[in-house]
């Protein structure tokens, strides 16, 4: 029941994740933060498994931040993107392997380019202009298909996000009330809200 | 197959509990003979094997473990006076009550507490565990451990185990630094943070009371109030639940133990009301 999504546009990438944390019927949380900045022009929007998801998206986290630490450079989103990706290959045939959803947003600042990558439990990546995850995806990609473009600017891009909450309000049957919405662009990663 | 289970230890001599004589408890022990036939204790009834055939699931679990029962209320939400930890006290196999007076909240230390929902043998002693990480984090630092460091200790304690039948709901509270906290850690591995927590078969029967009339600037006696309120409605709904309500306050010097309420009284207390 958890909702996450990511647009590109001309030089900044906007994500957003729903806010509730749920175990089976009962809401326990509703202002939870599915997200985990990686360094200071990444971030990681993550979803699945309850305890997986903080441990696998804490564990990234740190090594792209060591990364950083010990190169003196931050990771680029492509980098990024391919060292989860290759974590989530390796747990796939392992004893127990996490089962996370994942969204990696970034803005290069090597090549002034923003990125968003879909990743998921099996450790399949792909590059894309725009993504969702979850039951939301269903109803939320044919929206993004029809009105995104490369060139969007972030007046656009919180339209489009707006458009996409708005047909899960009226349509999907699990009532996602908030979300958290953020911004990654070459001043780093910021909320906003819409 | 549960015949199949059984058979694994036909081999293997069975011993009544009543026919070892009381003798050899004393004298020497003599570890090659306690090993050279093994031995493992059944339950002392008529019918061993059908009682443990009501405990498991041959059909779910292949490995025939005993279903652990979870039937239990535990709550706990933050105000303006500190946090209100508020726990029924029974303990049920199936539709059998085992007990009415368990201690479901476990005092950590003087200034932490957790609350027990799911198996009571991992609640306590995960949480004695994290106990002794704290002491010893206490030694250390030559400081008192934050109760978001204390959660994440128990949540990275019980991480390994996920998926291995650990079963364990539980709330970590104290007041720190930061001021009065309210984790959520269960054997799943999340951990949550918030202001208002219910655990437990009787969660939500809890909820619907703690959520009405919940504000935070209830005053101390109100708050206790809601809790002892919030517990007995979910006992009076939820089969699970039931016996006493235990009522901890978290204030900035530690936590103060209030009372056990028993629910039978109580309900006769709000029958007028």
């Amino acid at each position: 029941m958890e909702f996450l999504i990511g647009i590109t546009g001309k030089d900044f990438v906007l994500t957003a994740a729903d806010t509730s944390a749920a175990r089976s019927i009962t809401v326990m949380k509703s202002n939870e933060d599915k997200s985990c900045d990686l360094n200071k022009h990444n971030i990681m929007l993550y979803s699945g498994e309850s305890g997986d998801t903080v441990n696998f998206a804490e564990y990234i986290q740190r090594n792209v931040r060591l990364y950083g630490i010990r190169n003196g450079i931050e990771l680029t989103p492509k980098a990024a993107a391919t060292f989860t990706r290759k974590e989530l290959a390796t747990s796939l045939r392992s004893r127990h392997p996490y089962s996370v959803f994942l969204l990696i947003a970034g803005y290069d600042i090597t090549t002034s380019k923003p990125h968003l990558y879909w990743i998921d439990y099996l450790g399949s990546s792909a590059e894309v202009p725009f993504a969702a995850h979850g039951y939301g995806a269903y109803y939320c990609l044919s929206i993004l298909d029809r009105y995104h473009h490369p060139n969007l600017t972030l007046d656009e891009a919180k339209d489009l996000i707006k458009k996409c909450i708005n047909e899960l309000k009226s349509r999907f049957i699990v009532n996602l009330f908030d979300f958290k919405i953020k911004v990654t662009d070459q001043d780093g990663i910021r909320e906003i809200t819409i | 197959m549960m015949d199949a289970f059984v058979n694994r230890f036909k081999e293997t001599p069975t011993f009544w509990a009543d026919e070892i004589s009381m003798l050899d408890g004393f004298g020497s022990y003599d570890a090659v003979k306690e090993f050279s036939q093994p031995v493992f204790e059944i339950p002392a009834v008529q019918n061993p094997v059908k009682f443990l055939k009501d405990c498991t699931d041959e059909n779910s679990d292949s490995e025939c473990r005993i279903k652990i029962e979870h039937g239990t209320t535990t709550l706990a939400f933050k105000f303006q006076g500190g946090i209100i930890v508020a726990v029924d006290s029974r303990a049920s196999a199936g539709s059998y009550i085992a007990s009415q007076t368990v201690k479901k909240v476990i005092e950590i230390n003087p200034y932490l507490l957790g609350t027990m929902a799911g198996g009571a043998a991992d609640c306590q002693y995960w949480q004695r565990q994290l106990g002794r990480h704290c002491r010893l984090y206490e030694l250390r630092n030559k400081e008192r451990i934050s109760v978001a460091a204390a959660s994440k200790l128990l949540a990275n304690m019980v991480y390994p185990y996920k998926r291995m039948g650990i079963s364990m709901g539980t709330m970590v509270t104290g007041w720190d630094k930061t001021g009065p906290n309210l984790f959520y850690v269960d054997s799943d591995g999340s951990r949550y943070k918030n202001d208002v927590f219910s655990v437990g078969s009787g969660s939500t029967f809890a909820y619907g009371v703690l959520d009405s009339g919940l504000d935070y600037e209830l005053s101390t006696n109100d708050a206790i109030e809601l809790g002892r309120r919030s517990i007995y409605q979910a006992t009076y709904r939820d089969a699970a639940s039931g016996g006493s309500v235990r009522i901890y306050h978290v204030k900035e010097q530690g936590w103060e133990f209030i009372g056990l309420y028993d629910v039978g009284k109580l309900h006769w207390e709000y029958c007028g009301l």
